[in-house]
């Protein structure tokens, strides 16, 4: 693959945040459920937690508060403090992708910047796997809570810059 | 860090016509005089929306005789893309918010 054709599969995103890499990337990891958009997730109904299990063959999952499980993503490398490599085994339409062929993979690094300064870069990439997919992503636009809430929230935040982005 | 391409379709999606027009096209194809006469918005307006989709990667068009039938864009990737950009967008200011707040407590 091509470095372009890389880049037209692939997002990337960073940010700098005021605390040291070891704490960071626990965070990040651990501490998963206390930053994940509580608009997004599988589970129907209320969420008890979010897992991320730390080690290489682990899952991310989330636990419903009736004890349902859904497990989303599995864990390709784990390397504290520096980087994490998961998969992303959702589809088009918000629903667990049974084929693992179809996943697409999320990779985040941090670095160090200064004393007690770190830098986040995620790249969500192999997206072309989930193939063309748009009979079930026009599925998802139809649905509530599918893609006009995702149209939504763009629309909003786009409006509202300034607003915080929590919620 | 939001790519130059992922950008121009969150902003063609932005506009709330637009996205009306965009969902219009979700159900079933179109040419312009359809959308207009179904819409509240003029025929020219309607041109202008379409080329903003377009040229955002969201949609194409086909000749139908004289007329241009508009569709969703059958690769959804750049549609996909444009929604991760920024649901990791919003999820990472949401991560370095959380950090910062739990260090501010300690």
């Amino acid at each position: 693959m091509t470095q372009t054709e890389a880049e037209a599969t692939s997002i990337t995103q960073a940010t700098t945040v005021d605390a040291p890499i070891e704490h960071v990337f626990q965070l990040f990891t651990d501490g998963i459920g206390s930053w994940w958009d509580p608009n997004h997730h599988l589970i129907e109904g209320p969420i008890e937690r979010m897992v991320f299990e730390p080690r290489v063959g682990g899952a991310i999952y989330d636990v419903g508060a009736d004890g349902s499980e859904c497990r989303w993503a599995r864990v390709l490398a784990y390397d504290p403090p520096d980087r994490v490599l998961f998969t992303w085994d959702i589809g088009l339409d918000w629903k667990i992708e049974p084929d693992p062929a179809k996943a697409s993979e999320v990779e985040v690094r941090f670095s160090a910047e200064g004393t007690g300064r770190t830098r986040v870069e995620l790249t969500h990439s192999h997206l072309d796997r989930h193939g063309p997919g748009w009979e079930s992503m026009r599925e998802a636009v139809a649905s509530p809570g599918g893609w006009p809430a995702g149209i939504e929230r763009f629309a909003a935040e786009l409006a509202a810059p300034t607003r915080d982005v929590v919620g | 860090m939001i790519t130059n391409h992922a950008k121009r379709t969150i902003e063609a999606l932005a506009d709330p016509t637009r996205r009306q027009i965009f969902e219009r096209l979700a159900e079933k194809p179109a040419a312009v005089g359809e959308i207009a006469a179904e819409l509240p918005v003029t025929r020219p307006a309607v041109s202008q929306h379409l080329r903003v989709l377009k040229d955002a990667g969201l949609i194409s068009a086909n000749k139908a005789g004289t007329r241009n039938i508009y569709r969703l864009e059958p690769d959804g990737l750049q549609a996909l893309r444009a929604y991760l950009d920024r649901f990791w967008q919003t999820s990472l200011a949401s991560f370095k918010e959380a950090v910062e707040a739990e260090r501010r407590v300690q």
